[in-house]
C-alpha cells in the first residue's frame, strides 16, 4: 500500500485521451493535424458575430418571404393532415391477407405469425369449417394493432402458407384513441391475386379430381 | 390637478397594456421566429374554438402564450422546505417590479396637448386648457439615472431567489447572476457615459429631441451614428443584464437545471420568465430611445419632417403624435426581434469566458470609447 503511494510517476505517460505528461512539467495538449486556427480578426469576435447573424437572419428572411408569398417556408410536414409523397419504393407499411380464388382467406389460423411477432400485435381467432376438407381451419377474426406494430416483417417470414404479405402502402394511423388504430380482418382482406406467378392456385375442381384419382 | 391625474392614469394604463401584452406576444415570437430560422414551423396547434360552433381560431399559434399563462396560473404552487419563506415569496416580485418601473421614464411619443389636439371635443379641450404633456409617465430630468437605479434592483431579486431556495443549483445560479450582472452593468454604464457627453443631458426627452437633428447636414443625429461602438457595447451588456443567450449562464440548463429559479413553480416561475420577456421589450425601448432616435423617424420633429435640402413637410399635431407612437412601437418590436435573432444564433459562453469578455474586452473598449468621445467633444466645442 505504501509502495503504491510513493510510486514514481511514469515518465512520458500518454493517457488514452491524448496529450503527454512529462514528469516535472505541465500537461501538454496533443496537437491535431486540423487544429482550428484563429487570426486576430476572428479573435476580435464582433465581426464573426455579425457574419453569423447575417446567415441566420438571411435564412429567417428567406423563409419569411416564402410564408408571406403563400409557400411553405419549412421542411416540416404537417403530419396527420399532410402525408409525404416520397416514401421509398420498397417501403412496406401495411399488411394484407391473401385470398384464395374464391375469396376466402388463405390463412389457416396456425398462429405462427402471432407467435413470432415481437410486439405481440396480432390476434387470431380460428374457426372450423367441416364442409371444406382442403381448408378446414380459417381465421374468423384477424386483427393487427397498428399502434404497436414495428413493421419488422417477421410475420411474413413466419407464414407457412404465404397468407400474409406487406403492401407498399401506409396505414392511416393518426387518431385520438388507440382502438381506432386496430385493423380487422375485413380491412386486411383487400388483395385477391387471381394470377400469382410465384404460387399457382389450383382450382377446387382440379383438387377434387386429384383427390379422387 | 385632476387633469394631470387623468393623464397619468391614462399613460400608466397604456404602459400596463403594452408591456405585459408585448411580453406575452414575445413568448410566441421567440418560438415562432426560432422555428422559422431553423426551417421549422413552430407553435401552430393551439386554438380557441368559437362557442357552439366547430370554427377554430388558430392565428398561427398565437394562443400558445395564453395557454402557457393559464397553465402557470392553474399549476400547483409547490414550495420547497426553505428557512427563509419571506425572501422566497418576495424574490419574484423584486425581479419583476423594477423591469416594469424602468418604462416609467421612457418617452413613448411626442408632446400631447389636449387643448388643441382634442379641439373636436370642446368640453374636454376647454377643461385641459393649455396644458402640455410629454408622453412619459414620469417626466424626470434624471431619467437615465433612474433607469440604472431600477435595473440594479433586479440583482437583488435573483440573489434572494437563489439564497432562499436552499438548493445548490439555485445558489450557484444566483452567484453567477450577481457577478455577471454587476460586471455588465459597469460596461453598460460606461458605454452610456459617452452618450451623455455627446447629448449633454440625462433627460430622456431631451435625448430624443437631440437625435431629431442631423450630423453633417444629411445623416440623422442618432446615437448609432454618433456612438456606434457604444451602441454595440450597450446592446451586448443589456443582453447580459437580461441574462439572455449567449449570456444565460445563471440559468444554463445543462449545468444548473434552471439556475436561481429552479425551486420555483407555477406563477412564481412565470413571473421570472415574464420579467425576462418584458426585459427584452425594455432593453429594446431603451436602445430605441438612446440610439435609434426614440419615437422619431429620421429628420422628424414634433412639427413635421425637414428633409436634407430644406424640404419641409408638415402634418397636423395629432397625426404626428399618432405617427410617433406607432413609430416607437415599431422600433421596439424590431429591436425585440433582433434580440431574438441573437438568442437563436449564438452559443453560450463558458463562465470564465463570460467574465473575461466583460472585464478584458468590453470594459477597456468602453473606456477607450469614453476617452475618445471626451476628447472629441472637448475639441469640437
Amino acid at each position: 500500500m505504501k509502495s503504491s503511494m510513493t510510486a514514481k510517476p511514469v515518465a512520458n505517460f500518454v493517457p488514452e485521451t491524448g496529450g503527454t505528461f512529462v514528469a516535472g512539467s505541465t500537461f501538454r495538449r496533443r496537437q491535431y493535424w486540423n487544429e482550428p486556427s484563429m487570426g486576430t480578426w476572428e479573435r476580435f469576435y464582433l465581426w464573426e458575430i455579425v457574419r453569423g447573424l447575417t446567415i441566420t437572419g438571411g435564412v429567417f428572411l428567406r423563409n419569411m418571404f416564402k410564408w408571406m408569398t403563400g409557400r411553405k417556408g419549412a421542411l416540416t410536414t404537417y403530419y396527420p393532415e399532410e402525408m409525404r409523397p416520397d416514401y421509398a419504393k420498397h417501403n412496406r407499411g401495411r399488411h394484407v391477407l391473401v385470398q384464395r380464388a374464391d375469396g376466402s382467406p388463405q390463412c389457416v389460423a396456425c398462429n405462427l405469425c402471432a407467435t413470432v411477432c415481437p410486439a405481440k400485435v396480432i390476434e387470431i381467432e380460428a374457426s372450423f369449417d367441416p364442409g371444406d376438407p382442403d381448408h378446414p381451419k380459417s381465421p374468423s377474426s384477424f386483427t393487427i394493432d397498428y399502434s404497436r406494430c414495428v413493421f419488422c416483417g417477421f410475420c411474413i417470414e413466419a407464414c407457412p402458407e404465404d397468407a400474409i404479405r406487406m403492401a407498399p402502402w401506409v396505414p392511416q394511423l393518426p387518431g385520438y384513441e388507440r382502438r381506432t388504430m386496430w385493423i380487422a380482418r375485413a380491412e386486411l382482406l383487400t388483395w385477391s391475386p387471381q394470377r400469382d406467378p410465384a404460387k399457382p392456385y389450383p382450382s377446387r375442381t382440379a383438387q377434387q379430381q386429384r383427390n379422387a384419382a | 390637478m385632476l387633469q394631470d391625474l387623468v393623464i397619468a392614469v391614462l399613460f400608466i394604463t397604456y404602459a400596463l397594456a403594452v408591456l405585459p401584452g408585448l411580453g406575452t406576444v414575445l413568448t410566441w415570437v421567440e418560438r415562432k421566429q426560432g422555428a422559422i430560422m431553423a426551417d421549422r414551423i413552430g407553435a401552430n396547434r393551439c386554438y380557441v374554438r368559437l362557442p357552439f360552433t366547430q370554427y377554430k381560431i388558430v392565428w398561427m399559434g398565437l394562443f400558445h402564450g395564453l395557454a402557457d399563462g393559464m397553465k402557470m396560473i392553474l399549476k400547483e404552487d409547490w414550495k420547497p422546505q426553505s428557512y427563509d419563506r419571506v425572501a422566497y415569496m418576495l424574490a419574484p416580485w423584486v425581479t419583476f417590479a423594477p423591469v416594469l418601473l424602468v418604462f416609467a421614464v421612457i418617452p413613448f411619443g411626442g408632446t400631447f396637448v389636449p387643448g388643441t389636439m382634442l379641439s373636436g371635443i370642446p368640453g374636454v379641450a376647454q377643461w385641459f386648457g393649455d396644458r402640455a404633456y410629454p408622453l412619459q409617465i414620469a417626466p424626470l430630468s434624471a431619467g437615465l439615472l433612474v433607469v440604472f437605479a431600477f435595473s440594479g434592483i433586479t440583482v437583488i431579486g435573483s440573489m434572494l431567489a437563489g439564497w432562499s431556495s436552499s438548493n445548490k443549483w439555485s445558489m450557484l445560479g444566483a452567484l453567477r447572476a450577481a457577478s455577471q450582472m454587476i460586471s455588465y452593468e459597469l460596461v453598460m454604464g460606461v458605454s452610456v457615459l459617452g452618450l451623455i457627453l455627446v447629448y449633454g443631458t440625462v433627460d430622456l426627452v431631451e435625448i430624443v429631441k437631440y437625435q431629431s437633428g442631423t450630423v453633417l447636414g444629411v445623416l440623422p443625429a442618432w446615437g448609432v451614428v454618433l456612438q456606434p461602438f457604444a451602441a454595440i457595447l450597450f446592446l451586448a451588456a443589456a443582453t447580459a443584464e437580461n441574462r439572455r443567450i449567449p449570456f444565460d449562464l445563471p440559468e444554463a440548463e445543462s449545468e444548473l437545471i434552471c439556475g436561481y429559479f429552479t425551486e420555483y413553480s407555477a406563477m412564481k416561475m412565470g413571473l421570472f420568465m415574464f420579467a425576462e420577456f418584458i426585459g427584452i421589450a425594455i432593453v429594446a425601448a431603451l436602445f430605441t430611445t438612446l440610439f435609434l432616435g426614440g419615437y422619431n423617424l429620421p429628420w422628424m420633429t414634433d412639427a413635421g419632417f425637414t428633409f436634407p435640402g430644406n424640404h419641409v413637410v408638415t402634418f397636423g399635431a395629432g397625426a404626428m403624435l399618432l405617427l410617433q407612437i406607432v413609430v416607437f412601437l415599431a422600433k421596439v418590436f424590431l429591436m425585440c426581434s433582433f434580440q431574438i435573432l441573437i438568442r437563436w444564433s449564438l452559443p453560450r459562453f463558458r463562465y470564465d469566458q463570460l467574465l473575461r469578455f466583460a472585464w478584458k474586452f468590453m470594459f477597456p473598449l468602453a473606456m477607450i470609447n469614453l476617452t475618445v468621445t471626451a476628447v472629441a467633444v472637448w475639441l469640437l466645442r
